[in-house]
């Protein structure tokens, strides 16, 4: 199960500094951890999360080992105009997951 | 802990002579009270809270038919909003057919094998996580309400046996730590009072959830004893003891600890 989970106002005044918040479902393996055998585990974990507004990038992150499980990135963005807001994490092993939210701006 | 500290400690509990004893309702907080304002506010909003992860997959899998019978948990239970309202406040639950009290993980198996034909769901398993996180969820903010008649007396009075028995290598009782030394340190660690008001919960320690025999085997191996298996009735029996000693008090799940 690859879930995430987006908390974003769904109205907002033009100009106006709205939270995101975004919870994605994930172990962020290391890579550095061994099992009680002492073999390796291999890594696995989100490399990369994407913000898109209405198509232009808002926010990027670049993530590593070392970070915890089910990361929690929280930022925030200016409501420009009535439009999505499309998320997108991308890790090891072909893990790639979307998610949007609608905002409307008066 | 090394060794070393452990052993200071053990003796400093001993030169703390008769403890304080049991914890009076108006003392009594729960972990939530001791953890730094940042884990509290990973709890208190359903946005960060990561337990909300299993709390979804467990919506998802109380509408998924499953086993011989093609039943969803739904088919017989309707709307978990309403139906396993409070539900969680009260298990360990007694179950007449097995003459015992059973926690929330034995019943959903229950339920799967009398009912859905489905093979049971091993302990600590993502999918049974989600399902009791899910369940308890539906309790949040009611008051524990463990009632003791005489059928679960003599359960009850086990597990208070077993907090309060010195056991392994250590030679420590639960009650050492939770009910006379709470709020004091255990390394860089406060030790909570142990109340059971908030499981399967989220450990940052863990990175993941956690049922309340997980926490309880991880005291054990802590104490150097030698932890039951998961499902073990004097896991069961102690788990009783905690969540009636904990009665009124909030259920909070899916909670956050350190």
């Amino acid at each position: 199960m690859a879930r995430a989970v987006v908390t974003a106002p769904t109205r907002a005044r033009r100009g106006e500094i709205v939270a995101v918040k975004t919870l994605a479902q994930h172990p962020m393996e290391t890579g550095f951890r061994r099992t009680q055998t002492g073999e390796l585990i291999p890594r696995d974990i989100i490399r990369r999360f994407t913000c898109t507004y209405n198509g232009t990038e808002v926010y990027r992150v670049d993530l590593h080992p070392a970070m915890s499980a089910n990361p929690l990135i929280a930022f925030s963005t200016v409501a420009t105009e009535t439009g999505t807001l499309a998320f997108q994490w991308v890790g090891d092993n072909g893990y790639s997951v979307t998610e949007t939210a609608s905002i409307s701006v008066e | 802990m090394s060794l070393r500290s452990a052993l200071l400690f053990a003796a400093s509990l001993l030169c703390a002579g008769a403890g304080a004893g049991e914890i009076p309702p108006s003392e009594r907080r729960s972990g939530y009270d001791l953890m730094s304002r940042e884990t509290r506010a990973i709890q208190d909003d359903d946005a960060t809270n990561p337990g909300m992860l299993w709390v979804l997959d467990g919506e998802a899998l109380w509408n998924r038919k499953a086993g011989a019978a093609d039943r969803a948990c739904t088919a017989c239970h309707g709307d978990a909003r309403t139906s396993m309202k409070g539900v969680a406040a009260r298990y360990p639950g007694f179950d007449a057919a097995l003459g015992r009290p059973v926690n929330l993980e034995q019943r959903v198996n229950f339920c799967r094998a009398e009912r859905q034909k489905a093979p049971p769901l091993a302990f600590e398993s993502r999918e049974l996580l989600a399902l009791t996180a899910y369940v308890a969820r539906q309790s949040r903010g009611l008051p524990i309400r463990i009632a003791i008649d005489a059928r679960s007396r003599p359960f009850l009075d086990a597990g208070r046996e077993a907090f309060h028995r010195r056991q392994g290598q250590l030679n420590l009782a639960c009650s050492q730590c939770h009910d006379d030394n709470w709020g004091r340190r255990l390394a860089g660690s406060v030790i909570p009072q142990a109340h059971p008001t908030g499981y399967p919960l989220y450990r940052l320690e863990w990175q993941g959830l956690g049922s309340l025999e997980r926490r309880l085997r991880n005291c054990l191996i802590g104490i150097r004893a030698e932890p039951y298996a998961y499902g073990a009735p004097e896991f069961v029996d102690l788990e009783l003891y905690l969540m009636w000693r904990a009665n009124g008090m909030k259920i909070e799940t899916p909670a956050v600890r350190p």
